[in-house]
């Protein structure tokens, strides 16, 4: 089994990211309920975006608690692939798996439109199929996408090539207007210093059929796909 | 016995809630208010435990659940 996308109560792209490993990239995949304490073998471990737990306490907060994440923290320190997606990011940053924490987007409105945004760093297993400086086109839909990180985390992640996408404008470049939710430095994406688990506020499940106006979050995936194959 | 935990916002981090309720003040004619932080309020009704086994789940339940240590601070107070 290639894939597993878990299931919390709340969770709402699971079939939609399910659909786009499964049908359009052809690859084995599961769905995964939170209660349960097997991954089933699987090969990347996918946390999809949605309101789990409603989003109540903090975004992601209660889902860390589920039964589930403690297999996939113990998979996730042993190098397995971890991919989280908008609330799987924030679930991510609750566990402590990704540094960091989410906070109220900055203009206080729940966003829903596609962003633009840059690759940081192509030397990963998710974005080895791209190159360093690309634009990809790809959906945001977060309430809380404010990325914070107190300075000294900052320089580590910096120094350690952790951060894998920042928003960005039509020609790649940084700047106040194209980072619409106000993250330190225009993060949209981490990765941890070990470089298995990552985390993303835009949704590439959205961004993988043309027919949904950009296929640029398909590159993800097949990143994944192809280093899993080596 | 009654616990009280205030979560909020560590200073060092942006709080745009706070700002739009102290803009609000301010349309108001309340010039005077010159910051607002906006919080949680927890109020936890414990039973059968000692007094000090309550003050130290307290902490831990704060810390671990309650309120996020990289973003948050956290204060509390038992009620009698």
């Amino acid at each position: 089994m290639k894939f597993g996308v878990l299931v919390f109560p709340g969770s709402n792209c699971d079939y939609d990211t399910f659909y786009i490993l499964k049908d359009v990239l052809r690859q084995k995949s599961v769905l995964l309920w939170h209660k349960e304490h097997d991954l089933k073998n699987v090969e990347c471990v996918i946390l999809p975006g949605g309101f789990s737990y409603g989003d109540y306490l903090r975004s992601g907060a209660i889902a860390k608690f589920s039964p589930l994440m403690q297999e996939v923290k113990e998979f996730a320190l042993r190098g397995g692939l971890v991919l989280g997606i908008c609330n799987g990011f924030q679930v991510l940053l609750e566990l402590g798996l990704l540094p960091g924490a989410m906070l109220r987007n900055k203009n206080l409105k729940f966003l829903c439109q596609h962003v633009q945004i840059r690759v940081e760093n192509s030397k990963t297993p998710f974005t080895h199929k791209t190159k360093k400086g690309q634009v990809l086109k790809i959906p945001i839909a977060h309430f809380d996408g404010n990325y914070f990180a107190p300075p000294e985390t900052l320089l580590e992640l910096k120094r350690n090539d952790q951060i894998v996408f920042c928003y960005c404008n039509g020609e790649g470049k940084l700047s106040e207007e194209s980072n619409v939710n106000g993250s330190v430095e225009s993060i949209a994406g981490l990765m941890n210093k070990e470089g298995n688990v990552m985390g993303m506020m835009p949704h590439p499940e959205r961004a993988s059929e043309l027919i949904l106006g950009s296929e640029d979050g398909r590159c993800i995936f097949e990143s994944v796909i192809n280093y899993l194959k080596s | 016995m009654k616990a009280r935990i205030l979560v909020s916002l560590k200073d060092i981090v942006l709080d745009p809630q706070g700002q739009t309720v102290k803009n609000a003040l301010h349309t108001l004619g309340y010039d005077f208010v010159q910051d607002v932080r906006q919080g949680k309020v927890f109020e936890l009704e414990l039973k059968g435990v000692s007094r000090e086994q309550a003050e130290k789940a307290i902490v831990e339940i704060s810390d671990k659940v309650l309120a996020n240590p990289i973003i948050e601070k956290f204060s509390w107070q038992i009620l009698e």
